[in-house]
């Protein structure tokens, strides 16, 4: 009888009935050839493997990471609480020791939905790793948390919820933003005045293959994760490196995505993106799955597999040693940056354009951050879009000081409910949400 | 006139079923190691002096193929399975003659890698050279693509006795349980035939030239005919019996939790307004997860004859059965016993049942009475909350859609049905602890038999389509058929009715029998660079199982109410 060395558990929704549009890439039949596989490969009679049907998440779940404008229902549908729910519902089984690890493998993804949301970008409404995550803050009382994003994308919108929180390391493994969506992602992009370091970005050159993703892992996610010790490892476990991937121009495989999820141990994996819906998600999903399990994955490969014939340049492999470097220096560097704003200004601002692909919404956002020596600092955000809305946030984050927490109250109160049309407060240190209207 | 016969572990029950009465009933002890006197016994008891033309069918369900599994008493058949890429096949070895071959197919039905002739050549040689006559041949996803395994049967050629081919088995995937399930399959296949074909030939020589049914682990019967292709079927029918013979008491418009209380275990089922809920992938038996189609039926052991004990100064019951009850001679004190002490039972020894509990009753420092009234509320909770574990169980199955995860169906049984041999008992008392509408199964010791004489032809079929590829297939029906790019849901759904009524046709069912249901009917767009390159179309039908119409009426007016015990 097969079994598991570690248990581990699966929620599996492929969401059958639901699409962006029928021909949109994020539509029925994306995991269609995976259920198939995973069905046929007998995975879920193994000895260990046990799914769950998923949660749905609730409103108060997304209040705790997201500024939803006007409201939540208008930006999401019932697909993405259950997407965010089976997430959820895996990182309730991993906290309850009930499996060792575990696998939501859902969809709609959501790593490009950052903290404020006006709709839909990058095939993402709502963030549901940082959901999940912030579920799992506020039920079980842990801090430091890790998420390593391995899809092809930047993750910009986990990136952006966890800017300021120095207590989670956010490390995105992704193809160079000069070449892709969403265009950023740099190695300077490395978290803002009170949390700087706590982001890392690895930009890969096009047609990076097996070896330099691995590279990446072993000198400098490894590293950087051994330095950090999280309490608990996410995986935003997108599968658009691969090397049949319609939309991106990566080399990755299946026998990569596998042994990279054996070296790195993740608590939680968490389907992103990957869009070759026949030729690799099938395969990808089952290596992540034993791989989880510590289970033999050797034979798991894709019909067409030559490892030969997707090998990465000599160049390519001396642009990502050169990457590595720079990446690793911006982790070392973190701490002295972070002395360095403290003994500067008490208020850093932060001032941006978003753009909303799939819904077409361009958002200009003013941020506010007090730089505190004592938490992450009180942040406010304004935001407006180019349909007019025009919002205020205060999010007072987690482990805010007595006095960031008095002046985020205060700014929610003061905020002139002449010029916005909502105001709101995101108080995380009493999980509370408050929503003012003009 | 119907014949329902049901080998049990220690009984075969037998009636004979009239327009609307049970016209005889007999009961024999079940002989293990020869089966098939226990079940000529009780068909020549039964059939005495009938006209043989009045009988219009005989309806056997025996303990033979699951007996053959859990004694390892069937042949050993040689598998012969391509994999391709995934898990090694090495995992799901079956036994000594297991052959691990090239070959492969994706889950488009794509052939990735042909099979090598003179590899299966080899093999049938050397299987041939060894004397194996049975064989399984299995490849994965040869539901949506059988070429494989077809190619290495007809390279086997006409050298084995019997070859099972995967695909036409079950529509389902899962590589491994189709494994497991050609195997039993194959296995099974010479002893289950020497019987039938003994039982047949018996019964002609008798001059009783009457049609003969299997009952399925479905709850539905299929004919000797068709038993033949598919032995496997009939493992673990047992449970399916008796579920089948409460059907008719069951409620129309709720749910209903059926508790077959024996001696050994106690069989859980659930009704849905009189269907019976099935497994949604397959049986497991012996340590094989299958893919044969059975009820959803959950066991524990807990019966009248579990043995009780006192451990760590606490009460047990079973899971153990070391013999009958004291109060019929046997080592143990059981629930029975206690049963006894409290009054309730009376045609055995009561000072024995007494000597049985009293040492319980002095460890625990407790009367006798109490100490029986214990036993009895600990056995009737045990029942319960495994009830309760098995309706969670169903009801945490996963679905795929948005749809059905809002509409959150749940089975909610409003009422239990109670049968075996304490099952006025326990019924009484699991009233008064609960808020269930609890009732026993009227003339509850031939139910299983009556089950089984009653229930109709079951099928199910999968078909397959890919408008991109241009084919439609149902792997089991050997069907495969080109098809247009108009081909959609609708035609897919009226061809698959198609199949499934000649299937059963075949099967020996009846046109009234057919009663046709839609189980899971998917369509997607396959979009290939923004572009609908086709459809893929996903159905699955099935043969509502249930009792056959005629005799669903009459099942109800062939018992009284049958009132609980002391209830008045
Ligand atoms: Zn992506
Ligand atoms: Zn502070």
């Amino acid at each position: 009888m097969l079994k598991t060395v570690s248990k581990t558990g699966l929620v599996f929704f492929p969401a059958f009935d639901w699409a962006i549009d029928p021909t949109h890439p994020e539509r029925e039949e994306r995991l269609l050839y995976t259920q198939d596989q995973v069905f046929e490969e007998g995975l879920l009679d193994i000895d260990g493997i046990v799914e769950y049907k998923p949660d749905m998440a609730t409103i108060q779940d997304i209040r705790r990471v997201h500024f939803c404008a006007p409201d939540e229902w208008s930006v999401l549908t019932e697909s993405h609480l259950i997407s965010a729910g089976g997430a959820k519902t895996i990182g309730i089984e991993v906290m309850e020791k009930r499996v060792k690890r575990g696998f939501a493998l859902v969809r709609p993804p959501g790593h490009h939905a950052m903290r404020v949301v006006h709709g839909s970008r990058g095939f993402c409404n709502i963030n549901i790793e940082a959901i999940m995550i912030e579920y799992l803050r506020e039920t079980y009382n842990i801090d430091r948390v890790a998420i390593v994003d391995t899809d092809c994308h930047h993750g910009d919108g986990t990136q952006d919820i966890y800017w300021h929180d120095p207590n989670t390391l956010f490390i995105s493994l992704h193809q160079d933003g000069r070449t892709l969506y969403p265009g950023t992602g740099f190695c300077y992009e490395m978290g803002g005045a009170t949390a700087a370091g706590t982001t890392i970005n690895i930009p890969l050159p096009p047609n990076t293959s097996e070896e330099g993703f691995l590279y990446a892992l072993d000198h400098a996610i490894l590293p950087i994760l051994e330095d950090f010790k999280p309490q608990l490892i996410v995986n935003s476990a997108g599968q658009d490196n691969h090397y049949t991937d319609p939309i991106t121009n990566m080399n990755f495989s299946a026998q990569g995505y596998a042994e990279l999820t054996r070296r790195l141990k993740p608590d939680i994996a968490v389907l992103e993106g990957g869009y070759s819906i026949e030729t690799a998600l099938p395969y990808i999903n089952v290596g992540i799955i034993m791989a989880l399990a510590e289970m033999d994955f050797s034979r798991v490969r894709e019909p067409d597999y030559q490892p030969e014939k997707i090998r990465q340049s000599r160049e390519t492999g001396r642009e990502i040693e050169r990457v590595v470097e720079e990446v690793l220096d911006c982790w070392r560097k973190g701490p002295e940056t972070r002395e360095k704003y403290l003994a500067g200004k008490p208020f850093v601002p932060r001032g941006r354009s978003i753009f909303y692909d799939t819904d077409n919404i361009l958002e200009t956002q003013k941020e506010n951050l007090r730089v505190c020596g004592d938490c992450g600092g009180v942040l406010s955000i304004d935001s407006e879009t180019d349909t007019g809305y025009h919002i205020f946030a205060v999010h007072i984050p987690r482990k805010a000081c007595k006095a960031c927490q008095e002046m985020g109250y205060q700014w929610y109160d003061s905020a002139d409910a002449k010029i916005y049309h909502q105001i709101f407060l995101q108080d995380r240190t009493h999980d509370q949400y408050l929503v003012r209207k003009a | 006139m119907i014949i329902g016969l049901d080998v049990g572990g220690t009984h075969t029950d037998v009636v004979l079923i009239g327009e609307d009465c049970i016209l005889r009933q007999s009961k024999v002890p079940t002989n293990p190691s020869n089966l098939f006197e226990s079940v000529w016994t009780a068909l020549e008891e039964v059939t005495r002096d009938v006209p043989p033309e009045s009988i219009r069918r005989a309806v056997l369900s025996t303990t033979l193929t699951t007996n053959a599994i859990a004694e390892q008493k069937m042949v050993e058949a040689a598998m012969i399975v391509s994999g391709g890429p995934g898990i090694d096949p090495e995992c799901f070895r079956t036994g000594r003659h297991y052959f691990s071959v090239s070959g492969s197919i994706n889950h488009r039905g794509r052939e990735i890698q042909p099979v090598d002739p003179m590899e299966i050549e080899a093999i049938a040689a050397l299987l041939k050279s060894e004397g194996v006559r049975h064989v399984g041949v299995v490849s994965k996803f040869s539901v949506r693509n059988p070429k494989h395994e077809i190619v290495i049967r007809d390279i086997l050629g006409n050298d084995f006795e019997n070859i099972v081919l995967g695909h036409r088995l079950s529509g389902n995937l899962s590589f491994p349980r189709r494994i497991a399930t050609t195997y039993l399959n194959a296995s099974v296949y010479p002893v289950h035939k020497k019987f039938f074909q003994a039982v047949q030939d018996s019964l002609q020589k008798k001059g009783l030239n009457i049609p003969i049914f299997i009952l399925k682990a479905d709850g539905g019967t299929m004919s000797l005919e068709a038993s033949l292709n598919s032995p496997g079927q009939t493992i673990l029918s047992g449970p399916a019996a008796s579920v089948m013979g409460s059907l008719p008491f069951s409620s129309e418009t709720d749910e209903t939790l059926v508790l077959d209380i024996g001696g050994t275990t106690t069989d859980m089922a659930v009704l849905i307004r009189r269907v019976p809920l099935l497994d949604p992938v397959g049986s497991e038996v012996g340590g094989y997860k299958t893919l044969i189609r059975s009820l959803k039926t959950y066991s524990i052991g807990l019966g009248g004859d579990s043995t009780v004990r006192i451990v760590d100064g606490k009460l047990k019951i079973g899971p153990d059965r070391q013999g009958r009850a004291m109060a019929y001679g046997g080592p143990f004190p059981t629930p029975t016993d206690a049963l006894f002490v409290l009054g309730k039972a009376s045609n055995g020894d009561v000072e024995a049942a007494r000597r049985g509990i009293q040492p319980l009753a002095e460890q625990l420092g407790m009367s006798l009475e109490d100490t029986a009234n214990r036993i009895f509320d600990q056995a009737c909770n045990m029942i319960l909350e495994a009830a309760a574990r098995m309706i969670d169980d169903i009801n945490s199955k996963p679905v795929y859609t948005v749809q059905e995860l809002l509409e959150g169906y749940q089975v909610k049984p409003k009422e239990i049905l109670v049968l075996g041999g304490p099952a006025p008992y326990f019924a009484f008392r699991l009233a008064a602890m609960t808020e269930f509408q609890v009732h026993v199964v009227p003339q509850w010791n031939v139910a299983n038999a009556l089950g089984t004489g009653m229930a109709k032809n079951t099928c199910e079929l999968t078909l397959f389509a890919d408008t991109e590829r241009g084919i439609a297939i149902a792997p089991e029906e050997q069907y495969y058929q080109q098809v247009k790019k108009d081909f959609d849901r609708q035609k897919a759904v009226d061809l698959a009715f198609k199949l499934l009524k000649d299937k059963c046709l075949q099967e020996g069912a009846s046109e009234s029998e057919l009663e046709m249901e839609v189980l899971e009917d998917l369509q997607f767009n396959m979009v290939r660079d923004f572009y609908t390159t086709g459809k893929n179309i996903r159905i699955k039908v099935q043969i509502k199982p249930g009792l056959i119409p005629e005799f669903r009426d009459i099942a109800e007016r062939l018992f009284n109410f049958c009132p609980l015990p002391g209830a008045n």
